[in-house]
């Protein structure tokens, strides 16, 4: 158990070392990030001063020009937490190539060596760009509410935690289907595409009309950045908030699964190419 | 033998060679422009949800549903024209400088510029450019007026000016790898600046608005590359405002004032460029 301990902790801190050494514009590249959210205040604002102008009601649906403001910087940290740039693409390839083995002859687990990668790379990441995002939540302060109360926040808390953890299963059980197929790059758009816009980096799906939304809803997508950023600005509370996070737990637990199954299979079926 | 080459001759024989090459992977090239045209797809439909609940982009800015079809279609003929023949070619070129092969582009007996921008043409955005054109008549269909034929005329031109100005500033980029020798943000600085150009010049107002769509017009003019010819289509010709003359007017000579700057920017370039090579 010690020694198990102890290779986790080298791993982890390899992983950090490694990231660190690329610091250098790792910070204004953060910042970059945020120009997208400057069209989008202005896109809302000409949105919401159109409806202002011919209708008096100012609300879509359900959220006030600042809200979607606000909706749109939480999400901007949702996707901090969920999103696994490479993930997919990097265990497909290492598939592909053959690179795959060293886990197989090693007595490491793979996916315990990438997570705990990952968790190194978003540690650093947030080291990093802890700056800008203070930054810019600080000259956005006035499109939030304000502090939301202590359930919501833990709420929120909860509900980023397992949006990385989702984030990750759910990105590597896709890269798995590259035992099954060698080039899996087109199904990883199709992916991404969904992504973007059922996620609701996007936008909020409660926009979604009718059956659209309720489709979308059904979608595990919807907690990697929708639903936490929804639970922060209080558009779900209560039951629905429990209910929330539970299904989250129950598609994080069916990656966790499918990712370890995938990966069973996968191997017996790999046959080792390259050097 | 002649002292100059054909430069229509050698451009015709770069788009054959490339349409080859697409054309030996052929599946690789449906799959590409059918995500990327699933890629527009899923915008339209983003903005014609935004439509559900808006008659209009911005209070009385003229911008209703069919009006910003035109507009989003527009953004997609400029981009696609701009993707097919220099996006690739801009990729390359910061490669080339970073791996010394530039050399021989240098030797050939041809403008460096031209054959470093065009030699290889991306044929599968054309996907983009066909659903653009689509657009441009179902949208237009839908409008009180159709757009008449000057206006069309006057679309072209304004097209071409877009996609001289957003060329000049993409290889303009590319050619600053020389003095910074790397590329990969040059991809998301690409993006971020244009990200400005997508939508209409009337939402950008207020107190940070009219900064941002000052600088982005008169600085780094990426706000006229769709706004001018999108107008075209939409608004009939007689100018209502002193703007509708004027924006066109600066938009030409832009486009001039761009391309002549990248030119010498790319010069000044190849004088600082220090070949890589073992």
């Amino acid at each position: 158990m010690l020694s198990r301990l102890a290779t986790w902790w080298t791993i982890l801190r390899i992983s950090l070392e490694e990231r660190l050494v690329y610091r250098g514009d790792f910070a204004l590249g953060t910042l970059m990030r945020f120009l997208p959210i400057v069209t989008q205040i202005f896109l809302w604002g000409a949105v919401f001063s159109a409806i202002g102008a011919t209708a008096g009601g100012s609300r879509v649906a359900g959220y006030s020009y600042r809200d979607f403001i606000a909706y749109y910087l939480l999400t901007m940290i949702a996707r901090a937490f969920s999103s696994m740039p490479g993930l997919a693409t990097g265990i497909a390839r290492d598939i592909r190539d053959g690179t795959v083995k060293k886990y197989l002859i090693q007595p490491i687990d793979m996916l315990g060596f990438l997570l705990l990668y990952r968790i190194a790379h978003k540690l650093v990441y947030y080291l990093v760009a802890a700056a800008p995002f203070a930054l810019v939540f600080y000259l956005c302060r006035g499109f939030f509410p304000g502090w939301p109360g202590a359930i919501t926040l833990l709420g929120f808390l909860a509900s980023l935690g397992m949006s990385f953890l989702l984030g990750f299963f759910l990105e590597a059980t896709l890269g798995m289907i590259g035992f099954w197929f060698l080039e899996v790059s087109s199904l990883l758009f199709v992916y991404m595409l969904f992504n973007f816009f059922f996620s609701g980096h996007m936008f909020p799906i409660d926009m979604l009309p009718g059956i659209w939304g309720d489709l979308v809803r059904l979608l595990p997508l919807q907690y990697l950045a929708y639903f936490p950023s929804a639970v922060f600005l209080g558009k779900i509370t209560g039951a629905d908030l429990a209910w929330g996070l539970a299904v989250q737990l129950a598609w994080l637990v069916f990656f966790m699964a499918a990712s370890r199954v995938a990966f069973h299979f996968g191997v017996r079926r790999y046959s080792g190419f390259g050097g | 033998m002649p002292d100059r080459p054909s430069y229509l001759k050698v451009f015709l024989i770069f788009a054959r060679n490339s349409l080859v090459r697409d054309m030996t992977f052929r599946a690789n090239f449906i799959i590409d422009t059918i995500s990327s045209i699933a890629w527009m797809a899923m915008n339209l439909a983003f903005y014609a949800l935004v439509f559900q609940y808006t008659p209009m982009l911005g209070a009385d800015s003229g911008w209703g549903k069919y009006e910003f079809f035109l507009f989003l279609a527009t953004t997609l003929v400029v981009n696609s024209i701009v993707q097919a023949l220099f996006m690739t070619n801009a990729d390359e070129f910061s490669e080339l400088i970073r791996t010394g092969s530039l050399d021989f582009a240098l030797l050939k007996p041809i403008d460096t510029q031209f054959l470093v921008s065009l030699q290889r043409i991306e044929w599968s955005s054309a996907g983009n450019l066909v659903f653009g054109l689509v657009l441009i008549v179902y949208a237009s269909g839908k409008l009180d007026q159709a757009p008449g034929l000057a206006q069309i005329g006057l679309y072209l031109v304004y097209v071409a000016c877009g996609v001289t100005i957003l060329y000049s500033l993409m290889i303009a980029l590319a050619a600053s790898s020389v003095w910074l020798g790397r590329n990969q943000t040059l991809y998301d600085f690409w993006f971020y600046i244009t990200n400005f150009s997508r939508y209409p010049r009337e939402i950008y107002r207020g107190k940070y608005g009219d900064p941002l769509r000052w600088f982005f017009t008169f600085i780094i003019p990426v706000l006229v590359v769709i706004n001018v010819p999108a107008r075209f289509l939409v608004r009939s010709l007689r100018p209502q405002t002193a703007d509708d003359w004027l924006l066109p007017a600066f938009t030409l000579a832009a486009a001039v004032v761009s391309l002549a700057a990248s030119r010498w920017v790319f010069n000044r370039a190849l004088g600082s460029y220090r070949s890589a090579s073992s």
